[in-house]
């Protein structure tokens, strides 16, 4: 799960400070275990460094917290070829696949266009891996039903959250 | 590649449910597809459409070079018979008949003599590994070895194209990927078209492409070409 690009996706819908950074990144994407402020601000510094943010001094002479982050053009070319382009078709991918629809619905970008690349993606990774349990032998065959079974898992929530993007919309957009 | 099959803006309402508004969709000779969709979108409907069983109410179908959705009812059931193959479900053996009669009578609708039918139907069910099954009745056969039975009959007539609907709906996983095997398998040697209706994205996956039907209209990749 990339934490930079996650927060990078955050500072999308409007400048931030730190914390508000955090405390949304831990409601959706934390699952329980929250970003230490540490790494927000190691990470928005490191993305001050390669030009993706940059600061926006509100208050003088204040702590980390005075500092609003807004993101640049580069920043937000970056986000969009993130969001845009499927993930490799590897099992285990839900909890990416997740922060990219749900950055997508913050950012009123097409979620369901984003699920439909992805599906194909993985659907052509399926056929390749039933293509060589057709044609290959045993012990082959068994290892591309292992890929299989976690790539049906990945699409049936695929299926499932297609169908409740409106709720989620609702949901993320509140 | 020329197109076996099209559907051009296709649209058929069940009373007052629209079923297909304005579905596009195009299969070349040999390929197999698979059309996916949640329940409901239509996909049986445009299955439906394609092989002539049911008439659009506004839109085209055409089978080869010929308009499907003009032609009469009695063109359109020697069409199915002479050129159409057709796997379903579940509920498609005619439970009278024997597993053997089952399989011969695609060929003798068409006016093969009984003889020669039986001893195709018995080719095909030994290439499926129904050797020895021939004499059971539907009632008598597993869920996978009825749904080879009907495999075998849809393939008996050797169809330019057959026509699935959930064809390893009511199977588990081991033997619906057999059935799979054995329909993509003789599909590829024959270069049979084949249209394959699923829910199941590891049947899919036997595919050549997939397209997603939504809210009656075909929304990914409508054809190759
Ligand atoms: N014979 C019928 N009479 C009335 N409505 C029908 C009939 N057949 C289908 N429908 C309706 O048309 C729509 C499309 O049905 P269709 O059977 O094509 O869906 P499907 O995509 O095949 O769904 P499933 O995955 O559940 O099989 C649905 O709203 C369905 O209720
Ligand atoms: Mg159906």
């Amino acid at each position: 799960m990339s934490v930079p690009l996650t927060l990078l996706g955050l500072l999308e819908r409007e400048p931030s400070h730190g914390y508000d950074l955090k405390r949304d990144y831990d409601t959706y994407f934390g699952r329980g275990k929250s970003l230490p402020f540490g790494q927000v601000y190691s990470t928005l510094s490191r993305l001050a460094r390669d030009g993706k943010v940059v600061m926006d001094e509100i208050a003088a002479g204040g702590g980390p917290d005075r500092k609003r982050y807004v993101i640049t053009d580069a920043g937000a070319t970056e986000v969009n070829a993130w969001l845009t382009e499927p993930v490799a078709a590897e099992p285990h991918l839900q909890s990416v696949l997740f922060a990219k629809v749900v950055l997508a619905l913050m950012l009123d970008r097409p979620a369901e266009e984003y699920l439909d690349t992805q599906r194909r993606a993985h659907l052509a990774r399926m056929r390749e891996l039933t293509e060589i349990k057709r044609t290959g032998g045993l012990v082959d065959g068994l290892l591309a039903d292992h890929g299989l079974f976690h790539l049906e898992a990945d699409l049936r929530w695929i299926d499932t959250t297609a169908a409740r993007l409106d709720a989620l919309r609702d949901q993320v957009r509140s | 590649m020329t197109a076996m099959l099209r559907a051009r803006s296709v649209s058929l309402s069940f009373g007052d449910t629209p079923a297909l508004r304005g579905a596009d969709f195009l299969v070349d000779t040999g390929e197999i597809v698979a059309i996916m969709g949640p329940s409901g979108s239509g996909k049986s409907t445009l299955l439906h459409c394609l092989a002539g069983i049911l008439v659009p109410d506004e839109g085209e179908i055409h089978v080869g070079g010929e308009r499907l959705d003009t032609m009469g009812e009695a063109a359109r059931s020697a069409l199915r018979r002479d050129r159409f193959g057709f796997v379903f479900q579940f509920g498609q053996l005619v439970p009278e008949l024997t597993a053997a009669e089952n399989v011969a009578l695609p060929l003798l609708l068409s006016g093969m003599r009984r003889a020669e039918a039986a001893r195709r139907a018995d080719l095909r069910m030994a290439e499926l590994g129904l050797d020895g099954l021939g004499g059971r009745r539907s009632g008598e056969l597993s869920g996978g070895q009825a749904q080879r039975v009907a495999l075998a009959r849809a393939l008996v007539a050797e169809p330019e194209v057959i026509f699935a609907d959930e064809p390893t709906g009511s199977l588990d996983s081991l033997t619906g990927e057999q059935v799979m095997d054995l329909l993509v398998g003789t599909a590829r040697e024959q270069g049979t078209t084949v249209v394959l209706v699923t829910h199941d994205a590891r049947v899919a996956a036997y595919a050549d492409r997939e397209v997603m039907v939504r809210d009656g209209r075909v929304t990914s990749p409508v054809g190759t070409s």
